[in-house]
């Protein structure tokens, strides 16, 4: 016990409306890769948080060698050696790589009171980047990198304090290959130096190959822990769901029909180039990627949110121009969006409001709003949806995360769509819900609708889809059906490691 | 060097000398030494200002009250002068200052600890702190004969050659580029205003950073209530009405995202030179001072409308440039 | 799982509120402590002076502002769909320059309203084109045509005014409703307001305008179109400062190029001040409404009472100010209560 360099004990914290976590305790050694696993929404992002010092626990203590110690903000939790790459981007775009990575802990010349270094800086900078082998000047704006570039500077930025604990969210979810390599280089080195690394991940190759150690945690609580080399994949899986994988899908059984929407060759300058696929009646077509592959790009402009550069889209064979997102509804496109809480519903708007508002001209003979219609409209939508609620008059920031995606899937229901494009529909939410989602979208496919599945997470799409399209920096690298699909070659594809695509520029 | 010749700031430059070489056209003399020397005596309240105005964009505010703080600061000076003739005109000025940071440091309280945004906390006390300075006078000027003759020459007097309102806008801009480039909490300005929540992850404490931005425009706003006071050698109620338009002007013009987040200090300082030199320049080509209004607006109208263009297309070039 | 039952549970039982509960739920809302503080303040003014409580009085007192009450309709829409316009006072200038122009050129008084609202339509679509059509941020757009359109009436009016107007035209901003003593200018803002109304609250434009305010992207993820709606509030806006232009000049019989200097805060501070959220998305008409007369007749009682107006100036700022710091501390206080008593 004493060799911990940091321990937690009991570490609870709520949210207006939730328990993120309950009684998590955590180890971790100096010289050690320590694993967090757990699904989306099992709390992993906030026990960073708290690490981290941006939260601060509602109980429960943490040790820090040997002492119990809380961090008020981020500062102190850096100033004390914990330091973390975030999984959300947080990055000042309009201001320089160099003063990224320093901004909280600028370097000072001393020779004047306050006096920044920005020569040490931008020198110290050169050197982390060389380090990482990126080959990027300090001066350079942040807006003007690309995602993968971004994250390499947060792993610069994590690794520019001299850390005792460095903890890495999702560190690889961005990033091609070789930069993976390097990024594992890095951290055997930092094992090497005696560090402490709390590496959080749900992809079960990186897990084994780099890190030592494993804790799981589910809905918020610790569930195990164990040693890598002694444990299976069907272990942890096990204490991540709490039963076994085969058993999270639903059996497909929906007949494919006739194309129901076609793209050809379609572009968007900067993020996608000549994407080309099918998708059917009654069919689930899965598109996977890392982050930043450009597969949300695809949809958006199919969409109407984005324009397209070139290419067609063909809705039921016939040719269709879509230039705004009524344009796609009104063609029987519905689309829910990544970003839930930003794009998917309006927190501040009530369920019923949220639930009728793409359709609220068709309610409105005139211009007045049929309000008898729009109460059986959230009946229905919001019944079939199994919203839990205190009532569909209370507004959508009530509601957890999974019953928010319920009410976005049932206000796109509502519409009545063919098709049903879905951006990572299970992002951060409770099991029991993301079960309920994927029992939702299968049954949807066998009542004909087609269905398009993005997701990041390859157990899903194994487990979902009919078919599956892999991107790579805005290009299809790959295109597999279930009984071709496997986590290998679907990785290779998204990494770009196939022979004859992928050395992109 | 090549990165300077790609920024805003170079951009505005060249506008500016291509401006004065047009006017130089019509009236040759614009171009003396003693004409620009007044433009930037007639302009340096405006740059003090603005630098003001700009720290508090850069957090993606705005204050509307500097002119209300500026004519309150620059009454209360004053009327102290009027009543307290034998108090030296030094004191008299560290009083306005003090006075403009005190209603600088009550915006920053209700923006940060009240949690009210900046707009709506400071169209309140624009209201409020014009009040104040109309209560203050009873609705009474302070004129020149009623002002000390050493009050008057605080803005007048000179130094090598410049005036010493010139100079305190040199000194001011020095101290301020300083502070917004080499050192932490000006740093942290530009943290807050391009992202707030990242800025947390750092360490940055919001809070802090919008009471001592509020606090700055404050001092600055009591500098220029002296300096305008005293140079004008009147103080009335209306000081400054609709000086916060000018400054936000002169930032924007100066390549401040209204948004927050980006701009500089030379950038601010130009801008506010570009405004100076159309309103001089108008009666030089036998343009009637009512038209000033009018061009003010259309030519900040018409500098936005290229920066937002030309943003549009540097990004589309930046899309260019990658893959796919 | 756990949670969102407990959760369901709990909102159940707010639901069904006890008789007190709703009663505060009721005296919180915003209009109702605006309407508490209307009614005191009349009780209190009818107390201190004589002259307050009379009919033709009160009538009277709301030529002084149904101007600004008629512009601050439309700008309920701008300010809830996220935007702000700073520059009606200088479209109410122009509009009165252009119909001061008509006039002088022996224009007829139709011919001369309907230049005074085409040119109000024009100068909001100016802006709205600016804001939508290009992307360029609602304040820095209509503090530049805040100079560009009084600006014109500036340059060439300079120091002089437009004084003729037909007779007819006087009727807009002085004439009454048949032999009462009511106002034309009230009724038609009161007509204005219910039409205002429907659309905000009863028509899918109004739902639009909210589901903007609330959040731009996922409001345009679900087919609204954004730039068009909010395009179509500037133009509103420009047209009701047409109205607005109307009756002012009408009332005042004059054009000078200071025309309504300073509305811009006033009419922002009337629409904040009736509890429409600054950053968009919250509030309704009923409040503004409500702090349209608060403000109003407060200006009117003070006058009665022989108080300064810049008194006034320091009161109307305040109230503002403490319109929105208020419920902001009692939000704090009630989060870090809901905290501790669930950490309990």
């Amino acid at each position: 016990m004493n060799d911990n360099i940091l321990e937690l004990r009991g570490i609870t914290k709520y949210f207006p409306g939730i328990k993120a976590l309950d009684g998590v305790d955590l180890n971790i050694r100096p010289g050690e890769v320590h694993a967090l696993i757990g699904e989306n929404g099992a709390g992993k992002s906030t026990l960073v948080k708290i690490l981290t010092g941006v939260y601060t626990p509602t109980e429960g203590k943490i040790f820090y060698k040997g002492k119990s110690v809380s961090f008020k903000n981020a500062l102190e939790a850096q100033a004390s050696g914990i330091t973390a790459i975030h999984q959300e981007a947080s990055m000042f775009s309009e201001l320089s790589v160099a003063e990224n990575i320093y901004m909280g802990h600028h370097l000072k010349t001393g020779k004047f009171p306050g006096s920044l270094d920005w020569r040490g800086m931008r020198k110290k900078t050169k050197a982390l980047l060389d380090d990482l082998e990126l080959d990027i000047h300090p001066d350079t704006l942040i807006k003007n990198l690309g995602v993968a570039q971004r994250h390499m500077v947060e792993i610069a930025k994590a690794l520019s304090i001299d850390a005792q604990v460095v903890i890495m969210d999702e560190p690889t979810s961005a990033l091609t290959l070789r930069e993976v390599e390097d990024l594992y280089r890095i951290v055997r080195r930092l094992k090497e130096e005696g560090k402490a690394i709390i590496f959080i991940s749900h992809k079960f190759d990186e897990i084994f190959e780099i890190t030592d150690y494993f804790t799981v945690l589910r809905d918020g609580r610790y569930i195990g822990e164990g040693n890598v080399k002694e444990s299976t994949v069907d272990d942890i899986v096990k204490m991540m769901v709490g039963r076994s994988l085969d058993q999270m899908y639903p059996e497909s059984n929906a007949k494919i029909g006739d194309v129901i929407l076609e793209a050809e060759g379609i572009s968007q300058t900067g993020f996608f180039k000549d994407v080309s696929f099918k998708l059917h009646k009654g069919e689930i077509l899965g598109f996977f990627g890392l982050v930043g592959a450009g597969r949300t790009e695809v949809m958006r402009s199919i969409f109407g949110i984005d324009k397209l550069s070139n290419g067609t889209v063909s809705i039921n064979g016939k040719r269709v121009h879509i230039h705004n997102p009524k344009d796609a509804m009104d063609m029987g496109l519905a689309y829910v969006p990544e970003d839930r809480q930003n794009q998917g519903v309006i927190l501040d708007m009530d369920l019923s409001k949220n639930i009728t508002l793409p359709q609220i001209d068709n309610i409105s003979p005139g211009t007045l709003i049929d309000k008898k219609k729009e109460k059986e409209i959230t009946n229905e939508f919001g019944s079939m949806m199994e919203i839990k609620c205190a009532g569909y008059h209370v507004n959508a920031n009530t509601l957890s995360g999974g019953n928010q995606q319920k009410v976005v899937l049932a206000k796109w229901l509502a519409t009545k769509p063919a098709v049903l494009i879905l951006d990572e529909p299970t992002k951060g939410i409770d099991v029991a819900t993301k079960a309920s989602v994927h029992k939702f979208v299968s049954e949807l496919a066998a009542e004909g609708l087609g269905v398009i599945l993005i997701s990041s997470e390859l157990p899903e799409v194994l487990g979902m889809a009919d078919r599956v399209i892999v991107m790579h920096e805005g290009l299809i690298t790959g295109e597999f059906t279930r009984e071709e699909a496997n986590s290998e070659n679907i990785i290779r594809a998204a990494t770009g490691t196939t022979d004859d695509i992928g050395g992109a520029a | 060097m090549k990165r300077f010749l790609r920024t805003r700031e170079f951009n505005l430059i060249i506008l500016i000398v291509v401006l004065m070489i047009i006017v130089a056209f019509r009236a040759p003399h614009f171009l003396s030494g003693e004409n620009i020397e007044r433009i930037i005596n007639d302009t340096s309240i405006l740059i003090m200002v603005s630098i003001g105005q700009f720290f508090v964009i850069l957090t993606g505010g705005i204050d509307l009250s500097v002119g209300s703080v500026i004519a309150f600061s620059g009454m209360a000076a004053s009327m102290l002068n009027q009543y307290q003739p034998g108090i030296p005109a030094a004191i008299v000025f560290l009083v306005g200052v003090v006075i403009g940071l005190a209603l600088g440091m009550i915006n920053g309280a209700i923006v940060a600890f009240g949690k009210v945004p900046p707009i709506i906390t400071t169209l309140g006390t624009m209201s409020i702190f014009r009040g104040f300075t109309f209560v203050l006078s009873k609705g009474q000027w302070v004129t020149a004969h009623e002002m000390t003759e050493s009050y008057m020459a605080i803005p007048h007097g000179s130094f090598l050659g410049l005036t010493n309102l010139i100079w305190a806008a040199i000194i001011i801009s020095a101290i301020t580029y300083y502070f917004s480039r080499y050192t932490r909490t000006g740093r942290e300005v530009y943290a807050i205003g391009g992202n707030k929540v990242a800025a947390r992850f750092v360490g940055v404490k919001e809070e802090k950073i919008n009471f001592i931005i509020f606090a700055i425009s404050g001092i600055l706003c009591g500098i220029a209530g002296v300096m305008w006071t005293s140079r004008y050698a009147a103080a009335v109620n209306e000081t400054a009405t609709g000086f916060e338009l000018q400054t936000v002007a002169a930032c924007v013009l100066g390549g401040v995202s209204i948004a927050g987040g980006s701009g500089a200090v030379p950038g601010v300082i130009l801008g506010a030179l570009f405004l100076g030199i159309i309103n001089n320049a108008l009666p030089v080509i036998n343009l009637s001072p009512f038209f000033q209004m009018f061009i003010q607006g259309f030519v900040v109208l018409l500098a936005m409308f290229v920066n937002t263009m030309m943003d549009k297309r540097n990004e589309k070039l930046l899309l260019n440039r990658r893959r796919a | 799982m756990e949670n969102t039952n407990t959760l369901v549970d709990k909102s159940r039982l707010v639901d069904e509120k006890t008789v007190k509960a709703r009663l505060v739920t009721i005296f919180t809302k915003w209009e109702v402590l605006l309407l508490l503080i209307f009614i005191t303040m009349c009780i209190v003014f009818s107390i201190l002076s004589p002259y307050f409580l009379d009919y033709f009085n009160l009538m009277n007192a709301n030529f002084t502002f149904m101007e600004k009450a008629i512009i601050a309709l439309p700008m309920i829409f701008v300010i809830m769909s996220g935007d702000i316009d700073i520059s009606i006072a200088s479209i109410i200038a122009l509009c009165s320059f252009a119909m001061g122009a008509a006039s002088a050129s022996g224009a007829s008084t139709p011919v001369i309203v309907l230049i005074g609202l085409l040119v109000g339509i024009a100068a909001g679509a100016f802006n709205g084109f600016f804001i939508t059509a290009i992307g360029m941020p609602a304040i820095a757009v209509t503090l530049a045509t805040q100079s560009v359109f009084r600006g014109i009436a500036k340059a060439v009016l300079e120091d002089q005014a437009y004084t003729t107007y037909p007779e007819s035209f006087g009727f807009f901003g002085q004439g009454y409703v048949g032999d009462t003593l009511i106002p034309f200018e009230l009724v038609l803002f009161l007509a204005l307001a219910v039409v205002m109304w429907y659309i905000l609250h009863q028509s899918s434009y109004g739902r639009k305008v909210y589901a903007i305010g609330n959040s731009t992207s996922a409001a345009r993820f679900s087919g609204v179109p954004v730039k068009r709606i909010r395009f179509t509030n500037f133009v509103l806006n420009g047209l009701f400062c047409g109205i607005a232009a109307v009756l002012l000049t009408s009332r005042i019989g004059s054009t000078r190029p200071n025309i309504a200097e300073g509305w811009d805060m006033e009419i922002i501070t009337l629409v904040v001040l009736g509890g429409v959220s600054i950053n968009g998305g919250k509030g309704n008409i009923f409040g503004v409404i409500i702090s349209i007369f608060l403000l109003g007749y407060l200006k009117f009682g003070m006058g009665l009472l022989n108080i300064s107006g810049k008194v006034m100036i320091i009161t109307t700022g305040t109230l503002l100010v403490v319109a929105v710091l208020l419920p902001m501390i009692l939000d704090q206080i009630k989060a870090g209560k809901k905290i501790t008593r669930k950490a309990a």
